[in-house]
């Protein structure tokens, strides 16, 4: 424990470090305010353009859509996790494709899904499903082939039902492991969609970073992209902190 | 069948559809009677495991029957058989009294008669310290209390052990013998033990059955004679010494041939 909490200290102070720098390379003018803009300023922009309101319904828009984004990868990934696990030639083929899956840019697809699915959400829902569902079905996979056969026997032994089997054996047994695909399926539905936003749409937070961008409005750029920088490290670290509780009890020796 | 018989299987035979196509067991005729402590030595390999397997009712016999009670089995897991496997079967995301209870848990009894069978389970495994500990928290040979217990619980009259304690160490083997012994002896169950040390069929045994390698068919059974009330100390009995020779002598020739060499 103590060495765990000397490393947090270390981490903290090396991130302190770089972020002080950086603030101190701006106000003496080593960096052109016109690139970054002091990190104090990004904290003073970002409070500024949150506690307005403007940024409301895209706030509302983007995190919805990341959310719907996520919660479809996730039932869809472990749906199809669990089915190409029941039949393993189906496993043999889509092997080899999920671990190619991230060597495509998937993104390139972003103007085809436009011309499919329009200028509204939908394009970005999929986009955000296309990123983030093979990450899932991985974890989900190889969470189902580390379930010890010898728990299956005792579910037969129980007489249990395929859903109580699936519920109370397999599930919590398989659990750590499509858990590292949830992390990775955030990070990726949550860049799918901002990055969908930022090319071709007219609403949300990435829309926002690019308007500002494209109109030299240097505190609000910054001010937005410290506010989604914020919301994905929570979001990974809510995730990050539920995990270690599962993985705590089997590993406390 | 007599009616003391509590389990008998007769002309028993289990095939695996190849290619290629392997006899892994019989024909194999057995009774065990009610109460009976009963050893099944063998090779590796010679289907110890497949037997179990048809008592348990985990997998139907190619040919023959397996009765229970008098019940034919038909690969359902018949009531008042408890099995304990080889590996560790322990849920490590329970806590050691939810793995002792997951048995009843569809049992729908009383919560209070639930909890009553799992302290008192708990209790005769020696587990009431570590009730709230997590498997990982335990030694091989606590875990493997832990799914004893859970076995217990459903009150089984024929408890199924498939080399129960091949993991864990000697001392703590013979001491793992001594408990099971007590838990036979209060329990009035029967107790089906496949293991594949002969000091311990020998040692725990009213009856040891000794099978051939593959397809196991049994060669050899040996009394043991020991009174009801025995424990590991009959290791120094000079009669245990001639018992486990006797086994060796019938399973040596089998070892060999299960090895790939001419006896």
């Amino acid at each position: 424990m103590k060495r765990r909490q000397a490393a947090l200290v270390v981490r903290i102070a090396v991130l302190a470090a770089l972020v002080i720098l950086l603030e101190i390379s701006c106000r003496t003018g080593t960096i052109d305010p016109l690139t970054v803009i002091p990190p104090s300023d990004m904290v003073a922009a970002m409070i500024h353009e949150i506690g307005s309101g403007e940024l409301n319904a895209s706030i509302k828009a983007t995190f919805s859509t990341i959310l719907l984004a996520f919660v479809l990868a996730i039932g869809l990934g472990v749906a199809t996790g669990a089915l190409i696990h029941r039949l393993p030639r189906l496993c043999d083929v889509a092997d080899p494709l999920l671990a190619s899956y991230y060597s495509v840019p998937t993104f390139i697809f972003y103007p085809l899904l436009v011309a499919l699915l329009g200028l509204g959400k939908a394009p970005l829902v999929v986009l955000g499903v296309l990123s983030a569902t093979p990450a899932v079905m991985i974890g989900t996979l190889s969470g189902l082939d580390g379930v010890a056969p010898v728990l299956m026997k005792l579910a037969r032994v129980h007489r249990l039902t395929p859903a109580r089997t699936f519920c109370w054996i397999v599930l919590p047994a398989a659990l750590p492991h499509p858990f590292t695909g949830f992390k990775l399926a955030l990070s990726y539905a949550l860049i799918g969609v901002i990055a969908g936003e930022f090319i071709l749409s007219g609403t949300g937070l990435g829309y926002a970073i690019s308007f500002a961008y494209q109109s030299f409005d240097n505190p609000t750029m910054y001010g937005v992209m410290l506010f989604v920088l914020l919301v994905a490290v929570i979001a990974n670290g809510v995730l990050y902190v539920w995990e270690g509780r599962l993985a705590r009890r089997r590993s406390r020796g | 069948m007599n009616a003391q018989s509590q389990l008998s299987l007769s002309e028993v035979v289990r095939r695996f559809d190849g290619p290629p196509a392997v006899q892994a067991l019989g024909p194999v005729n057995l009774e065990i009677r009610r109460g009976e402590f009963f050893s099944i030595v063998g090779p590796s390999g010679c289907g110890k495991s497949t037997l179990l397997d048809l008592v348990a009712g985990l997998a139907r016999p190619t040919s023959g029957s397996v009765r229970f009670e008098g019940e034919e089995l038909h690969g359902q897991v018949p009531d008042g058989i408890g099995v304990v496997f080889q590996e560790d079967a322990s849920m490590p995301w329970l806590s050691v009294r939810q793995n002792v209870g997951f048995g009843l848990r569809t049992s729908g009894l009383p919560k209070k008669e639930v909890a009553d069978r799992v302290d008192h389970a708990i209790r005769f495994m020696g587990l009431a310290q570590f009730a709230d500990h997590y498997p990982a928290q335990l030694s091989g040979g606590m875990r493997q209390r832990v799914c004893i217990a859970r076995t217990l619980v459903l009150r089984p009259r024929l408890i199924l052990l498939d080399e129960p304690f091949g993991a864990l160490d000697q001392q703590t083997r013979l001491l793992m013998g001594d408990e099971l012994l007590r838990l036979w002896r209060e329990t009035g169950a029967s107790v089906l033990l496949i293991t594949h040390a002969l000091d311990e069929a020998a040692m725990l045994s009213d009856r040891v059955g000794v099978m051939s390698a593959r397809p196991g068919r049994f060669i050899d059974m040996v009394e043991t004679g020991w009174p009801r009330d025995r424990d590991s100390r009959v290791v120094s009995d000079a009669r245990f010494g001639s018992l486990t020779g006797r086994l060796w002598s019938s399973l040596r020739d089998e070892s060999l041939k299960a090895m790939g060499r001419v006896a």
